[in-house]
């Protein structure tokens, strides 16, 4: 075997070099037990191990970024076989799945130095990297194999995370919706797998699609495919579980699964859908499945947004419907669509988590996380509530935003594609989203409140976070050339 | 010799009282177990795709190997998860894991 091939994934290893180093500095700066006597923990090693993980991303995601480093050198090579792929396009997605986690670390350091999570803020970090280290094998699959333990990958240690709050039974509970229907929609994609093995008798991505025809026997694992997929990145028949989990899981972890999971997961299914059900017969199959799928989603979530009243379901439905527009970019799989889902990405990563990292803050300082208790937040605290205009601003796709251009461009590209009736719908259910998130921007600026949450300061972490999700919100929409630049890698898939 | 066919329909079978397991039990353990049926019943369909038609290789039996320890690695988090809820409720019936609905 030749070893070298290893040193065609540095982004993979890259990541596992900080998730070793990360855990081994874990286990040198924790803190004494309670019962021991020594004194050691002065406060810098405390600082120290909330920092590191944190400094070594930030080093990671720039290192992805920039052009001509080591960790961006050898795109466009394979390894095993071809189990492993990477291209341009894939290297971008993982940098920017990165540049996520960065962003929910920093936004999750206040809460993880608390003292109820004084022990565990580095299990957090661990699950956290080890998630993403799942999605960057699920990204770079050319086989089934692969691609399913990157799934498993980042949905097990999610769970985890979702259920991290033990002393909280809120936690537990949406932790058990989620691994139980996590489980559930794996059973189903693994059996669409054995089929397709049973079809073709291969599991690499490319034979797949050469050996697969439009069968009864194909088209069933086909179905089975969309549903397993549709669990993980939430769309319609199958969200159920989306507002519990969304609403238990502590905020940073929220916007975590909000997000990166979904974002990766979508970019996966695009994949997948193309390389293996590239075939004429089946783009007809699942352009039909999508349409309905997209309507369903798009629709009933906004709907179901409307009458919420926690914000974090309100953010669990107004990202079901987010998600619908994500996969609008999938419809017709034309690599103008795979460039309009990468920039909605980019754009809806920062956007969401925006407004995550002011949950998050506003959460950590005074416990409250309804609709109505965030009425006459711009009176105590004019800074934060502006950030959240800007940010659920972008989610609505209000024009100076990034997310009016972001949504813009999916919907031409499913335009172009030919699917007329559907960019109406979701152009109407634009305006349907627009008239919730404009709620909450009536109860920050315009409600009056008896008892309104105090003014706070926010700590330079969650300042850090904010500024940056601000910068994306606002730059995606100024700069056309982070478009263009997504445009150039897409034709390689 | 078994049929292709004989196999196919065990797990087809397996599969979907899984499915309506999963639908239908009362306690959340039953539920798992539901789900370990799904995923046996796959694995049952990759190993006897790899006997039965493709004897050259061995890649249905690796996918089956590694689905059985990646469903042992799921299991043992779910049940850490009954059991934290269990030490709340006393209980970890389908019917009381409903405080966030709607």
């Amino acid at each position: 075997m030749d070893y070298t091939q290893f040193l065609n994934m540095p982004a993979e290893l890259s990541l596992l070099a900080v998730i070793v180093i990360v855990f081994i500095a874990d286990l040198l700066l924790s803190p004494c037990g309670e019962g021991d006597s020594c004194r050691c923990s002065c406060p810098c090693r405390g600082r120290l191990r909330g920092v590191l993980p944190v400094v070594l991303m930030i080093a990671h995601t720039v290192l992805m970024l920039l052009p001509c480093s080591p960790l961006s050198c050898c795109t466009g090579a394979e390894a095993f076989g071809g189990m492993y792929v990477s291209t341009p396009m894939m290297h971008l997605v993982k940098a920017l799945l990165g540049a996520g986690v960065v962003i929910v670390m920093l936004m999750s350091a206040r809460w993880l130095s608390e003292p109820e999570n004084a022990g565990k803020a580095g299990e957090f970090h661990e699950l956290v990297l080890f998630t993403l280290l799942g999605m960057y094998f699920m990204i770079s699959s050319g086989h089934f194999l692969m691609f399913f333990i990157g799934l498993e990958l980042a949905s097990i240690p999610m769970t985890a995370l979702v259920a991290y709050d033990k002393k909280r039974y809120e936690s537990a509970e949406a932790g058990a919706k989620f691994i139980l229907l996590a489980l559930f929609s794996s059973a189903l994609l693994l059996y669409g797998i054995s089929l397709i093995y049973g079809a073709t008798g291969s599991l690499y991505f490319d034979e797949c699609g050469l050996w697969l025809d439009g069968s009864l026997l194909s088209t069933l694992a086909l179905v089975l495919f969309i549903a397993g997929m549709g669990f993980k990145i939430s769309l319609v028949p199958f969200h159920l579980w989306t507002a519990d989990t969304y609403e238990g899981a502590p905020t940073a972890v929220t916007g975590y699964l909000s997000v990166i999971s979904k974002g990766s997961a979508a970019f996966v299914m695009l994949t997948v859908l193309e390389k293996v059900f590239g075939a004429s017969e089946f783009v007809d199959i699942w352009n039909r499945a999508l349409f309905w799928i997209i309507i369903l989603s798009i629709t009933l979530a906004n709907l179901f947004a409307i009458r919420q009243h926690n914000l974090k379901r309100f953010m669990a439905f107004s990202a079901i419907s987010q998600a619908g527009y994500l996969v609008l970019g999938l419809c017709g799989g034309t690599a103008q669509g795979m460039t309009a889902l990468v920039f909605y990405l980019l754009v809806y990563m920062a956007a969401n988590l925006g407004a995550f990292a002011v949950l998050c803050v506003v959460e950590r300082h005074s416990g409250k996380i309804g609709i109505s208790d965030y009425d006459g937040l711009y009176a105590t605290n004019p800074r934060l509530a502006f950030l959240m205009t800007l940010c659920l601003f972008s989610l609505a796709g209000i024009p100076p935003f990034a997310g009016f251009f972001s949504k813009f461009f999916i919907f031409m590209a499913a335009f172009k594609a030919g699917f007329h009736l559907l960019v109406f719908i979701a152009l109407v259910n634009t305006i349907v989203s627009l008239y919730y998130y404009l709620l909450i921007v009536k109860a920050m600026y315009i409600n009056k409140s008896d008892a309104p949450i105090a003014p706070f300061r926010s700590d330079c972490p969650t300042r850090i976070a904010l500024a940056l999700c601000t910068l994306g919100v606002v730059l995606c929409g100024l700069l056309g050339c982070i478009y263009n630049y997504i445009d150039t890698l897409s034709c390689g898939l | 010799m078994i049929h292709l066919e004989y196999i196919l329909v065990i797990s087809a079978v397996m599969m979907f009282a899984g499915v309506f397991g999963f639908l239908t039990r009362r306690s959340t353990l039953g539920v798992l177990l539901s789900i370990e049926l799904m995923l046996n019943s796959t694995d049952i369909n990759f190993a006897v795709f790899n006997k039965m038609l493709y004897p050259a290789g061995h890649e249905g039996y690796f996918f089956a190997l590694f689905s059985i320890a990646i469903s042992a690695a799921e299991s043992a988090i779910a049940i850490a998860i009954m059991i934290n809820i269990y030490r709340h409720l006393k209980n970890i019936s389908v019917r009381d894991i409903e405080k966030m609905k709607w």
